[in-house]
């Protein structure tokens, strides 16, 4: 094994398993806590696919705002951290059918693909950090869709402070 | 190459021919060569950390008309260390009604959030952890783990002071994050990229003090706020919450998050020096090219940083956390959004042209926008004033 594929089966194994914890822990703030391990851990594998700039933002994104933001909502909603109610619910059997399914058949799928061994990965390049924000204001690649998430985000804002402001006049 | 320009590589090719010639595999040898570079340099920071609390307490005597910590070595400069050995040996505490993984685990973070800033603090032209190209946003994400390690902490206390501390301090973190990103975007316009070195690099002519000398002032303010230090350490308040978030926490699990906070504000001040005033260049020549003179560059301005930062939290009080959040909101972060645009503006209409043009443009917007900044505010004032006294002020102040 290469280092980075022992990296990638401890990242993967500590990702899974935090994920699991994530649903099956009753103290709400834990369940939070477990999300932003498996967050990292994502962070982690798109470290080690070199896409660092994304890397970066999972963690700024997610476990800085987003994350926050649960814990805050938990803390401040609940009386009682403790989530009492059943962990199932009825139909907990088919999703675990689909799942096993998906899984199954990605299983199949990906052992049968021979891209493994013949399509080496292209090379990263060096300045992929240029390219990805050339791309992201260029008209012929992703200038719209960058433009419309703007706009969507801009209108979030404007649509908070307009609750936030009230009724006051 | 030689050892005086490229220490870190030169050592790096020694260590590897001795492990090789210890019959190590080659690989390993390199792990193991890369493993001892970070030690080193995580050792330098702790080390470090430890005279820091000597500098802090003899700064923050002087400040306050006493001589300070003066009984142990020469100018009382072992004080650290017995500060050490009485926190290691008080007793350990955690509260009955504590999370203890989770408040076991908060002080770690906390630390390992400001080392892992090192991994990209460029010391010198060849003296860095690593060059990433994202360098700046790692920066913020490390300030997002500290901000985890806050609340993990006041939550895990299960305290109500350590609750509301952790509270105002996220506050104010998550508050103050955004101008300090739009803050380190301005380094990023001037040089054109994310990287610390490329930073430091851009500034071998002018440092980008001299281009956006507002962009630095409102990066320290930032910081300071980023860092919790007075006029911004709502976390703690003698006379409201105590000791804030870190409240239950004795002995050696206090003294990280003391260590935490002294050698964050330390290297807010070195990655100030970096961003904003040349890095590894100046005030001694030749950083650029000889890696201990660089190191010493970075170091002395982060400790002149780390001092302006003590010399703010030692004369101003605190203020209160909704003065602070509107400071924030409605000062703050409107006016380093313009800054941002004006300064992307001018750049890009003076590129390519003469340095001296260049810098005299940038530093000429940089005074109008601050004597704008500061004729809006007196308007504002003016207004408030007159709102809340009435009218005729000019009148009453003729008595």
């Amino acid at each position: 094994m290469t280092p980075q594929q022992i990296i990638f089966l401890l990242t993967a194994f500590v990702a899974v398993f935090s994920a699991v914890n994530v649903v099956s822990t009753r103290n709400m703030v834990h369940a939070a806590l477990w999300l932003i391990a498996t967050l990292f851990g994502a962070a982690v594998l798109f470290a080690l696919l070199e896409a660092s700039f994304i890397a970066v933002v999972q963690v700024v994104v997610y476990i800085g705002a987003i994350a926050i933001m649960f814990i805050f909502a938990v803390m401040l909603t609940r009386r009682d951290i403790r989530e009492g109610g059943p962990q199932h619910n009825p139909g907990w059997w088919s999703a675990a059918v689909i799942s096993v399914l998906v899984f199954a058949s990605l299983v199949v799928v990906l052992s049968n693909w021979s891209g493994f061994n013949t399509v080496s990965a292209p090379p990263v390049p060096e300045d992929s950090l240029v390219l990805l924000g050339k791309a992201l204001v260029s008209p012929d690649a992703f200038v719209l869709p960058f433009e419309v998430a703007s706009v969507l985000l801009l209108s979030a804002l404007v649509g908070a402070v307009y609750v936030a402001i009230g009724n006051k006049k | 190459m030689n050892f005086w320009t490229d220490p870190i590589e030169v050592s790096r090719q020694w260590l590897v021919g001795l492990f090789t010639g210890w019959g190590l595999a080659a690989d390993l040898a390199n792990i193991l060569a890369i493993l001892l570079g970070i030690i080193l340099l995580v050792v330098f920071a702790m080390v470090l950390d430890v005279f820091l609390v000597w500098i802090e307490r003899k700064v923050v005597a002087r400040f306050q008309d006493r001589l300070g910590p003066n009984r142990i070595g020469p100018f009382g400069i072992f004080q650290p260390f017995a500060d050490v050995i009485k926190l290691i040996i008080k007793e350990d505490i955690t509260p009955a009604t504590a999370d203890k993984f989770v408040f076991n685990l908060a002080p770690i973070l906390s630390l390992a959030s400001v080392v892992i800033l090192w991994a990209v603090l460029p010391l010198a032209s060849t003296v860095y952890g690593v060059d990433l190209n994202v360098a700046v946003l790692y920066l913020v994400a490390a300030g997002a783990l500290g901000t985890l390690s806050i609340i993990m902490a006041g939550w895990a206390s299960d305290n109500k002071y350590a609750l509301v501390g952790a509270y105002r301090m996220v506050a104010a973190m998550i508050s103050f994050e955004i101008p300090m990103v739009v803050a380190l975007l301005i380094p990023t316009i001037l040089a054109g990229t994310l990287s610390m070195k490329g930073i430091s690099q851009a500034q071998n002519d002018v440092w980008f003090f001299v281009v956006s000398p507002l962009g630095a002032i409102l990066f320290l303010v930032a910081a300071i706020a980023e860092l919790g230090r007075s006029p911004f350490d709502l976390n703690e308040g003698e006379s409201e919450i105590v000791a804030g978030f870190h409240i239950e926490y004795t002995g050696m699990k206090f003294g990280l998050f003391y260590a935490g906070e002294l050698l964050h504000a330390f290297t807010f001040g070195a990655f100030l020096g970096v961003l904003f005033f040349g890095g590894w260049n100046g005030p001694l020549p030749f950083g650029d090219k000889y890696a201990l003179i660089g190191i010493f560059n970075v170091i002395a301005k982060g400790m002149f940083f780390y001092w302006v930062i003590m010399w703010v939290k030692y004369t101003v009080p605190r203020i209160r956390i909704d003065h602070m959040l509107a400071f924030n909101w409605k000062f703050l972060t409107p006016a380093a959004f313009a800054l941002l645009m004006v300064t992307a503006v001018l750049h890009r209409l003076l590129l390519g042209a003469e340095t001296w043009v260049y810098v005299v443009f940038m530093l000429a917007m940089n005074l109008v926008f601050g004597w704008t900044v500061v004729e809006i505010l007196r308007a504002l004032a003016r207004k408030q004033r007159e709102s809340a006294e009435g009218k005729p002020w000019p009148a009453a102040a003729q008595n």
